[in-house]
């Protein structure tokens, strides 16, 4: 097993905070454990309370660079490990067939064996993420971000990626991870991933931060606001969020609502300034007329 | 990891596992192994450790704290004496600072007063002080909670405590602290309101959390970890859910909406493809010197049934009867077209109600407001609320049409009106009858399912797990 980064966990909090990103008990604990088990870490939770960047913050904490896979529907192998370039295969055998005649062959032009053995090398495989951030012989954090749009298939590729951090390659042979990668996978839960990849990695479940910590994160990331107004804005968005509400406002959207009343240079957060800007933080009209209602905002 | 703590610790995953948490063997591995990775000193690294290796679903991670709370108190007893002593595992023990919890345990009457420690809250909840609520949690119970149930043994009860302390009465003082002189109205009021209503709500769970572990002391971990495991809110009982657990439930349509049509729309995905599509053939078939190397293929069209919802609207059913509404009309596009209706004694249709956009709560109050559902006295008539339907909507019903019935088929004795029904199931292309209530209790007193469950197939459908087990199988691939 590989030298863990971290070395305690108050070590994460301290350079993940260095790195810009508050973390929790859970989230430094969890993401200890990852190191140091050398387990991929699932990260699930709402859209917009900081899954993908606690893969960034990880990386910036680590020194590593960051390969991110980005998960769609129907993305595949091709897309997702690697894939041949058979442009530059068919233009290479063109190339070989136009030659000029070969004596050692009879005279014709290059052997199919040579030509075979050159047009499966390295120079003809494209490598994708996956496969990438194994070769990598540097330090490599691996997002596998919205594990959740893709398709089931993808889910079984990964499993056996991340298991044994190996991919084989039939003309090439199986490769096995020089350094591995610390992978962080993120998931909205539109569907529920499979038990056997759930089974394989550590589990975080990102939720909605309590009150101090959304403070906290909010004067971090918007430091021109004035504390007293960052703290009427994070009651206010928990008020919304206890409402039943189609989509909860998160910490991106606190953090949006921040910078607009900055933007908009209001330093106190009355009915006015919700009702002009509740835009900010919630996205369907039903929310917002329920919004209005309930807090009397009319 | 010393043999106590791994006892410990396998003792915790097999009341995981009793509490409906899936722990698989690796998992529980894992979290031995974590368990050594960290330092155990820290409670709450300890439960994170634990929760990372073997709790992967949220609805589970309830269960998960409640038990863990239990296996892994944060102090003993009065916080006297550590069980594990200077071993591991136990760090708040001893080292509390608070001087209530360090009471002697034999001390009868601890100076538990009141008015003391209502004045303490009341300051605590303002400053959302969390570790201060907690302290006083534990000095509330050990003072407040108390009652002498046998001679030698005692029992803890948090309705005494929360009766005395009575948090909710401070509401009216705090709010006046909190708004400090602004107008008591409007967007200031409410999110103080809210605020306080929060941090009460967490007090109240410390309370309850700390009671737990007194009994637990005095009865053994196992006994209360038994009662203490709330149910999913996917396996709540509909007929039996409280008003915390219905505004769970109906905050669980969208994502349990979104999860179905997901699953859907991957299984039509898999299933046979349609038509060659030459277009796309012929285009991708020119990166390979016009060789068509990969088909291209049509996607399939989904045949997407009609939707027709008749359901019972009366008091001991109505909860039932709007969550599944609510789940229909929140997975309007996997059907062709959805239909609603609801009855009494008579029927009316409620569709126009669930336009897109709606809101959820207001569309239950004004379908009871609005709708015209009663006729004669308010009580369910099935049999003439079949036949006003077949009356008064006789081309709702298509071969194309599911109809969904949705009810207890409780009758009050009246007319089954069979017949009609009969003809209505006929007319559709599929019929189903859901019934929240234990297939047990089926016939027993004014139930009419015999009558009914000839004609329809009913359906035992009492929670949201069931529910969503249906619908999968009502919508095909």
């Amino acid at each position: 097993m590989q030298q863990p980064v971290f070395c305690d966990v108050a070590d994460v909090r301290a350079r993940l905070g260095a790195a810009g990103y508050l973390a929790d008990d859970a989230i430094a604990t969890t993401v200890f454990l990852a190191d140091r088990l050398g387990k991929p870490l699932l990260v699930e939770g709402p859209a917009g309370v900081g899954k993908t960047e606690l893969a960034k913050a990880v990386a910036t904490a680590t020194g590593s660079e960051l390969i991110r896979l980005q998960c769609y529907e129907g993305l595949d192998e091709a897309r997702a490990l690697y894939e041949w370039n058979y442009k530059k295969q068919l233009l290479r055998i063109q190339v070989a067939n136009g030659s000029s005649p070969d004596p050692a062959n009879d005279g014709r032009p290059g052997g199919w064996s040579e030509v075979e053995q050159d047009i499966f090398s390295e120079e003809f495989l494209l490598s994708r993420p996956l496969l990438t951030a194994i070769r990598r012989t540097e330090p490599t954090v691996l997002l596998v971000d919205e594990t959740d749009k893709a398709d089931v298939e993808v889910e079984g590729l990964l499993l056996e990626v991340l298991s044994d951090f190996q991919v084989t390659i039939p003309e090439l042979g199986t490769i096995v991870a020089a350094r591995r990668p610390l992978v962080v996978l993120t998931s909205n839960a539109t569907r529920e991933l499979s038990e056997a990849l759930k089974r394989r990695c550590l589990y975080l479940h990102l939720d909605y931060p309590t009150a101090e910590r959304e403070k906290a994160i909010v004067l971090s990331r918007v430091p021109e606001v004035a504390e007293a107004l960052a703290e009427a804005l994070v009651r206010t968005v928990r008020a919304l969020r206890a409402l039943e509400l189609k989509k909860s406002p998160s910490i991106a959207e606190t953090i949006d609502w921040a910078h607009t009343l900055v933007a908009l240079g209001l330093d106190t957060l009355d009915e006015a300034a919700v009702r002009d800007t509740l835009g900010v933080v919630l996205k369907h009209a039903s929310d917002h007329a329920r919004a209005v209602a309930q807090l009397e905002l009319n | 990891m010393n043999n106590g703590l791994l006892d410990r610790t396998v003792a915790f995953v097999a009341a995981l596992r009793a509490g409906g948490v899936p722990v698989s063997l690796a998992e529980s591995l894992d979290a031995v192994r974590a368990f050594g990775a960290i330092d155990v000193l820290d409670r709450e690294d300890l439960r994170a450790a634990f929760a990372a290796t073997m709790v992967k679903r949220p609805p589970h991670r309830v269960t998960f704290d409640t038990l863990f709370d239990l296996w892994w108190p944060p102090l003993l007893g009065d916080g006297t004496a550590s069980r594990y002593g200077a071993d591991a595992g136990d760090p708040d023990a001893g080292d509390d600072a608070d001087p209530d919890a360090t009471e002697p345990r034999q001390g009868h009457a601890v100076p538990a007063d009141r008015d003391a420690l209502r004045a303490e809250l009341a300051r605590l909840l303002l400053d959302g002080d969390e570790d201060g609520l907690r302290r006083l949690a534990r000095a509330a119970v050990q003072g407040l909670g108390r009652a002498d149930a046998q001679p030698g043994r005692q029992s803890w009860f948090s309705y005494r405590v929360l009766r005395q302390l009575s948090p909710d009465t401070l509401t009216a003082s705090l709010l006046a602290q909190m708004l400090d002189g602004q107008d008591r109205d409007g967007l200031a009021e409410k999110v103080a309101r809210q605020t306080i209503r929060e941090r009460i709500k967490q007090f109240e769970a410390m309370v309850a959390a700390e009671v737990r572990r007194r009994l637990a002391e005095e009865r053994g971990v196992e006994r209360i970890a038994k009662t203490a495991v709330k149910p999913l809110t996917d396996q709540v009982d509909f007929l039996r859910a409280s008003r915390d657990d219905l505004v769970e439930l109906r905050r669980q349509v969208y994502p349990l909406a979104r999860r179905l049509a997901t699953r859907l729309t991957a299984r039509r995905r898999l299933g046979r493809a349609g038509r060659l599509d030459f277009r796309r053939t012929v285009r991708a078939s020119l990166g390979t010197g016009g060789v068509p190397l990969v088909t291209y293929h049509r996607p399939h069209k989904p045949h997407k049934p009609e939707l027709v919802v008749l359901c019972d609207v009366s008091g001991s059913v109505a909860s039932f009867a709007h969550f599944t509404l609510l789940l229909a009309f929140a997975l309007r596009e996997q059907f062709a077209k959805v239909r609603a209706f609801a009855f009494i004694d008579t029927v009316d249709e409620v569709t126009p109600m669930f336009r897109p956009g709606e809101d959820f709560p207001d569309v239950m109050a004004r379908m009871t407001r609005e709708a015209r559902l009663v006729w004669f006295d308010g009580h369910s008539d099935y049999g003439n609320s079949f036949e006003t339907f077949a009356e008064r909507y006789p081309d709702a019903i298509t071969p194309r049409t599911s109809l969904l019935i949705l009810g207890d088929a409780r009758n009050n004795y009246r007319a089954t009106a069979a017949t009609t029904l009969k003809h209505l199931a006929a007319s559709a292309r599929h019929s189903f009858w859901l019934n929240p209530e234990p297939r047990a209790h089926w016939g027993s007193g004014d139930s009419a399912t015999a009558a009914y469950g000839d004609i329809v197939e009913m359906v035992e459908c009492r929670n949201a797990a069931q529910l969503q087990h249906f619908v999968e199988r009502l919508l095909p691939g």
